[in-house]
């Protein structure tokens, strides 16, 4: 089965292609452009998708999902985990270690591999553990996570607050070209913590994590990649410190990279009012100051990519009080039109947005996704970005729907999303 | 003006105006409790519930006394022995209680913003006694009434509140209440014991308490808690004492009647030198008769409201 997708825009950065053309998908891969089209539409093994007024670009690619499984399936799996990344126009996801048990030898990585290949619709891939059992003590099975398919390592929520460790990690994985992946905190100092630590904090009683957390692990970070010579990927970069900091280092050669989330460029600690658990995540959101910083970090490519840390939880661990709620929003299916309220607003073009979704991410973890280049996996995915839409629970393809955006009037609209040339989600 | 609030939370969302129809309304129950029989009808066929998370028999009781006082039905739940320990969450145990007729819940709750999480989510009003470090209104209120009894006014008042203000609940409903009526707030303590962020709330911050206090109108003294002293925000409770406890010298820098307060239960020697503390003591019982007072007008503006809506 062959499919054409008809006179759509096509945006693809990897080739820096932008114009009104059409895609033969053959064999689950792009098979050419072709400049005319009436005789393949004739053709009835050729499956015709009108794109008309809509965007096509390469299938998202996000690099920081917690999918749950193995040990948490009441809050996702693998399988309503990669649905709902596929209603979110992503193709392919990465997952972070912090099952039960923690990814943090081969046989976890094998059982995520397989369970994706049989019941996910989307490219997944798995990130190992840094030290055994996330505990910042000694290194996991790097070598053998990678062959299994990891295609990086981080602690994910909980820091290597030990320098040396990190040291070892940084120094080790260059034996295998894959980045040490860092959420940035320093657990001392957010102690009790549970939002940002500013005037919102101290009006509602709540304990605070200081911006100053993320910017001094930041810091230790870059100085350790740079001692070791390590590729650094900072994660969810939340505040104005780090932006600067990475800015900095960048700047004299270090090999850093970094994301930014939407829900960190799109909303402040003012969400958090009234106790509302659905924007309790960590890092926290920040002030004004800290989202400007964070949008113009994406701007000047300080920060490289758009990731969600789709973190769902279910509905009964958020309906308590603020401090015993755990951390974190599900993003897979709000993360276009809030990237794209980037574009309207004039902050990012449209095919700069896309390539931080698509081939900057797949880049950074060396995944060979986010393309439409000739010969590539038809992972496609065509929306309409001008179309309205209200987030709704019932809406939300992820088993959870913790999301401080529902009820959100947005603009963007996912129309089709294609793995491997196979159609995995219409609207 | 009419009250129209099903709920009472915090003082940070209430007006002015609200504030002092609160005090207003406690002047007439405090003629309740003054009479022989001390006891009206307005809270009759009412099921009304103290849900304590934390252990306070000084704000249960003024609590529980105010309820009868109006006649109410009185249920009281303690956390100690309940299904906490059987891991039922909050709102599973307050909608047991609302399910068996509880129309008013009391809640007292070692976190902060545990009200919000009922209120959002039951029919029930729900009253606020005291939510992790965020606010106790009901206190807040009767060092209002206090102050107020006291002084004749608040406008205008130099208020010093000294302590613990990062932890401290009283401290930020009292911060809220005293400005938004018109005194001007100082808080004064150990750097590591005040928010750096208080901007918005526009309290004075100062960390000698010989400055703070130039001038003062009344001073109230916070309760340091002890497990503080474990936890690197000073050095021992000597330390704290000699800074930043009350002593006679000190308080020659305030106004010459100035009013010293606390909210109980004293730390004598720590916070307060034993004199002071004797010298204070009738308001610091003024304060908690005061507070059956305050808690009688805020059940029965609550009820009225909910009978309104």
């Amino acid at each position: 089965m062959s499919i054409l997708i008809k006179g759509g825009r096509i945006i693809d950065p990897s080739q820096k292609m932008d114009e009104k053309a059409n895609i033969l998908i053959e064999n689950g891969k792009v098979k050419s452009f072709p400049k005319t089209t009436k005789k393949l539409e004739q053709d009835k093994k050729v499956k015709v998708i009108n794109a008309k007024g809509k965007v096509v670009s390469p299938g998202f690619v996000d690099i920081h999902v917690h999918l749950r499984e193995p040990g948490f399936e009441h809050k996702e799996t693998i399988s309503s985990g990669c649905k709902s990344a596929a209603a979110g126009g992503f193709t392919t996801i990465v997952c972070m270690p912090n099952t039960n048990p923690i990814n943090d030898n081969a046989s976890v990585t094998e059982y995520i591999m397989l369970k994706a290949r049989t019941e996910g619709i989307v490219n997944v891939f798995p990130i190992g553990a840094i030290t055994k059992g996330e505990k910042g003590e000694s290194l996991a099975q790097i070598g053998e996570m990678y062959e299994a398919g990891c295609v990086g390592v981080s602690d994910d929520g909980v820091p290597v607050m030990n320098s040396k460790v990190l040291r070892h990690a940084m120094e080790y994985v260059q034996a295998f070209d894959i980045p040490v992946i860092s959420h940035a905190e320093d657990i001392n100092l957010s102690g009790a913590g549970v939002m940002n630590e500013g005037e919102v904090s101290t009006q509602l009683g709540l304990a605070g994590i200081p911006c100053a957390s993320e910017d001094i692990i930041v810091s230790r970070d870059i100085t350790v990649a740079e001692l070791t010579g390590a590729r650094l990927h900072i994660c969810h970069v939340s505040s104005a410190g780090s932006v600067r900091l990475i800015k900095a280092a960048k700047k004299r050669g270090v090999k850093v990279t970094a994301e930014a989330t939407p829900h960190h460029f799109t909303l402040t600690d003012e969400a958090v009012n009234q106790y509302n658990t659905n924007a309790k995540m960590n890092p926290p959101l920040r002030t004004e100051k800290d989202r400007l910083a964070v949008i113009q970090g994406l701007k000047d490519d300080t920060l490289d990519a758009i990731a969600t840390d789709h973190a769902p939880h279910s509905e009964d661990e958020k309906k308590v009080e603020f401090d015993l709620a755990p951390f974190g929003i599900i993003g897979l299916e709000t993360c276009l039109p809030l990237s794209l309220k980037l574009v309207e607003d004039k902050v990012l073009s449209l095919n700069k947005m896309i390539s931080k979704m698509t081939n900057i991410p797949s880049d950074i973890l060396k995944l060979g996704k986010g393309t439409l280049a000739v010969g590539s996996a038809a992972d496609v995915v065509i929306f309409d970005p001008d179309k309205e839409i209200t987030v709704d629970t019932d809406m939300i393809h992820s088993k959870s729907t913790n999301s401080p955006f529902i009820g959100w009037n947005l603009k963007g609209k996912v129309e089709h999303t294609l793995v491997n040339g196979k159609v995995v989600f219409s609207a | 003006m009419t009250f129209q609030r099903k709920h009472i939370l915090g003082l940070e969302e209430l007006s002015a105006e609200e504030i002092t129809l609160i005090l207003d309304t406690a002047e007439s129950m405090k003629e309740v409790s003054e009479r022989d029989v001390k006891k009206v009808p307005a809270l009759r066929g009412v099921t009304v519930c103290n849900l304590f998370y934390e252990p306070s028999t000084r704000t249960r009781s003024s609590f529980e006394i105010a309820e009868k006082r109006l006649s109410a039905d009185v249920l009281n739940f303690t956390s100690s022995h309940s299904s906490v320990t059987k891991g039922e969450t909050l709102l599973d145990t307050a909608r047991n209680l609302e399910a068996m007729g509880a129309s008013v819940i009391v809640i007292r709750h070692p976190l902060s913003g545990a009200p919000w999480l009922l209120a959002n989510e039951l029919d029930s009003s729900i009253i606020n006694a005291g939510d992790g470090s965020h606010e106790h209104p009901s206190q807040a209120l009767l060092d209002l009434f206090t102050i107020r009894e006291i002084k004749g006014k608040i406008k205008g008042l130099k208020v010093v509140i000294a302590g613990d203000i990062l932890h401290s609940r009283v401290a930020r409903s009292n911060i809220w209440g005293l400005s938004k009526l018109g005194a001007e707030v100082r808080v004064v303590g150990p750097p590591t014991l005040i928010p750096k962020y208080l901007k918005q709330t526009k309290a004075k911050t100062f960390y000698n308490l010989d400055k703070a206090i130039e001038g003062a109108d009344v001073v109230m003294m916070l309760r340091i808690q002890m497990e503080r002293q474990d936890s690197e925000y000073f050095p021992s409770l000597r330390e704290y004492s000699r800074f930043f406890g009350l002593k006679r010298d000190k308080l020659k820098k305030a106004k010459k009647n100035v009013t010293v307060m606390h909210p109980g239960p004293i730390n004598r020697g720590i916070e307060l030198s034993s004199d002071i503390a004797d010298d204070a003591g009738s308001v610091i019982l003024d304060q908690v008769s005061n507070g059956i007072a305050v808690r009688m007008a805020m059940f029965y503006l609550v009820a009225s409201a909910r009978r309104n809506q």
